[in-house]
């Protein structure tokens, strides 16, 4: 009995377990990329035991691949030395680590896993259990197996109804992060739920979780139902039967209701992901680069989103319209399917995937007093380069609609 | 016993240790930065059981283990604060900071006070104004991990699962 974190771990703990204890649970999944790995392999040697079980350790060469400067290209020398050392079955270099972790079937429903990176809360797209931790403590799961957890309360967010043409998950969960704020739900389990979620497609539904870390929280879940189990069984290597935790008689800290119906665009603005305006308040403002990539908003839907947008069309020319596939499948796809061809002509520039400009290393840097639209899901400042550049986040519509003018512009206008 | 040293609100790991000193991460040597931009005093005075008094959030920011580290590098006894950011708060207790929630403490303790802290019970006495405070007592398994000085010496000698015997 209880919200559906306590319903996954008590799962996994078999005994019922509630928020407030503190757990020591087997990890199913335990992730790194190449900007964690090497500081876990230190800790790895310090402890000086064997690795628990191999086929539970995945690692990912995204954060600066292809290596972009000596020391990048050190890290990735490092990683794929430990991956021979130790016969690790499981190392890609095919996309953002999250993208990839569902695609290739390691999430399924009720699983737990944990990542060095503060993005694995995007697992819970899934009705898994997933949360970013430090590097020594992804050695020591390597070598236990195991992690401890203090079981999080939980804020409920209730949704309903269904938003406008030209309004998106992103735009909803914006403005969800701009009424909680960057700490509304620290050590919180946020569980998304409701009409509204239920109706969503996976791609997205991967929104809320994915930004559910902006808000500061442990986990952010949304329980597995038939969306789920067919993403799996038609997109991913994994096989069934998929076990469905559903909350049972929970007791939540705090419950948020909103009805989508009437939300318009919405956009969070230098220099917080709480910073959140209604588009129409920052419509017209001159923005440099627009970028449209990343584990948030770069799934072959969302470039569909942005392709239908411009065919035929060029974008403004004097800005850098940057799009990066958040995974080698996905940029396959929309090759197979055209999408990339549009893309091109429309006077973007298709990079490879990875996280790219996501985090100032490579791939689409700014410079002091540039401004950049994107739908990335932080904007802390300098995380794109300079920290004397701005960072706006919103959805990949309106990331079509302000590569075209290059001014932030409303996609409602545009849409056919 | 020890002196009390108080920091603000939403302290960041960035105001703990710059990120231009984390190119080590040996415990005295980042000590020696501790706190460098907001309380350059702090690395210079500390004596082995003074004691931290942060504010709400206390170290908010990126999941580095180098702003604990270096905090513990500089030999207090602990921190007190209403709250910590949710990674800061695991990897402390992973490299055996200890870290203590109690609100009261923090409003009712002064820079410079006189401070004893008993972990096990979580008692915090301020000798200075003679007020006590309750905060909740450390789980076992986190006096553990500190007395082990860090959950990857406690495994050097233990399996993890006698963390929660
Ligand atoms: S795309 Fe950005 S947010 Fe996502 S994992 Fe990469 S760096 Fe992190």
């Amino acid at each position: 009995m209880g919200t559906l974190i306590e319903e996954i771990f008590s799962r996994k703990a078999g005994r019922p377990v509630q928020a407030g204890e503190i757990v020591l649970l087997d990890v199913d999944y335990i992730m790194s990329h190449d900007n964690t790995t090497p500081l876990a392999i230190k800790a790895f040697r310090e402890i000086g035991k064997p690795l628990h079980d191999k086929n539970r350790i995945v690692l990912h060469l995204d954060h600066a691949y292809p290596a972009p400067n000596v020391m990048a290209a050190e890290n990735h020398r490092k990683i794929i030395d430990f991956v021979k050392e130790q016969e690790l079955p499981h190392l890609f270099m095919q996309g953002v680590c999250h993208q990839v972790m569902l695609e290739e079937g390691f999430i399924t429903p009720g699983a737990i896993v944990i990542g060095a990176d503060s993005h694995s809360n995007t697992y819970g797209v899934m009705g898994a259990f997933g949360a970013g931790l430090g590097s020594t403590e992804i050695a020591v799961a390597w070598v236990t197996g195991k992690c401890w957890f203090k079981v999080p309360e939980t804020i409920r967010i209730e949704l309903r109804g269904r938003t406008q043409p030209g309004v998106y998950a992103k735009d909803v969960m914006i403005h969800i992060a701009g009424l909680l704020g960057m700490d509304g739900g620290t050590y919180r389990s946020v569980e998304f739920g409701g009409e509204y979620i239920e109706s969503l497609p996976m791609h997205e539904r991967i929104i809320f979780p994915n930004m559910s870390t902006e808000i500061g929280a442990k986990c952010g879940l949304i329980a597995a139902d038939q969306v789920t189990i067919d993403y799996l069984e038609n997109e991913t290597p994994a096989t069934g039967p998929f076990e469905i935790i559903q909350p049972v008689n929970p007791r939540y800290e705090r419950i948020i209701e909103l009805d989508v119906s009437a939300l318009t665009p919405q956009v969070a603005c230098h220099p917080d992901v709480d910073n959140v305006k209604p588009l129409e308040q920052v419509e017209g403002l001159e923005v440099h680069e627009v970028y449209i990539g990343t584990c948030t908003n770069a799934r072959y839907e969302d470039l569909e989103i942005v392709a239908n947008m411009l065919k035929g069309k060029r974008v403004n020319p004097l800005v850098r319209v940057i799009v990066t596939p958040a995974s080698q499948r996905i940029h396959k796809k929309a090759m197979q399917n055209g999408l990339i061809e549009i893309l091109m002509d429309a006077g973007c520039t298709v990079t490879g995937t990875g996280c790219g400009a996501c985090i100032g290393r490579h791939g689409g840097i700014l410079a002091p007093g540039e401004r950049a639209l994107t739908t990335m899901n932080r904007n802390f400042v300098g995380r794109m380069g300079s920290p004397l550049a701005e960072i706006y986040l919103a959805s990949p519509a309106t990331a079509a609609a302000t590569a075209l003018t290059g001014r932030i512009t409303d996609p409602r206008g545009f849409l056919k | 016993m020890g002196k009390a040293w108080t920091f603000g609100e939403n302290m960041n790991t960035d105001e703990i240790i710059p990120g231009r000193f984390n190119i080590t991460i040996d415990p005295l040597e980042l000590a020696k930065n501790v706190f460098c931009e907001v309380k350059p005093e702090y690395s210079k005075n500390i004596k082995p059981g003074d004691i931290i008094v942060g504010g709400q959030n206390f170290g908010c920011g990126s999941s580095r283990e180098h702003a604990p580290i270096a905090i513990k590098g500089s030999q207090t006894k602990c921190i007190i604060a209403p709250s910590f950011a949710r990674i800061f708060f695991r990897n402390a207790i992973n490299i055996g900071l200890p870290i203590l929630e109690c609100p009261e403490a923090v409003a009712g303790i002064r820079e410079g006070d006189e401070v004893d802290v008993d972990l096990s019970s979580g008692q915090i006495r301020n000798l200075t104004s003679g007020a006590t405070f309750q905060a909740r007592p450390l789980p076992d398994f986190v006096l553990k991990i500190a007395e082990a000085g860090g959950i990857v010496n406690f495994l050097k000698e233990h399996d993890i699962q006698e963390l929660m015997a």
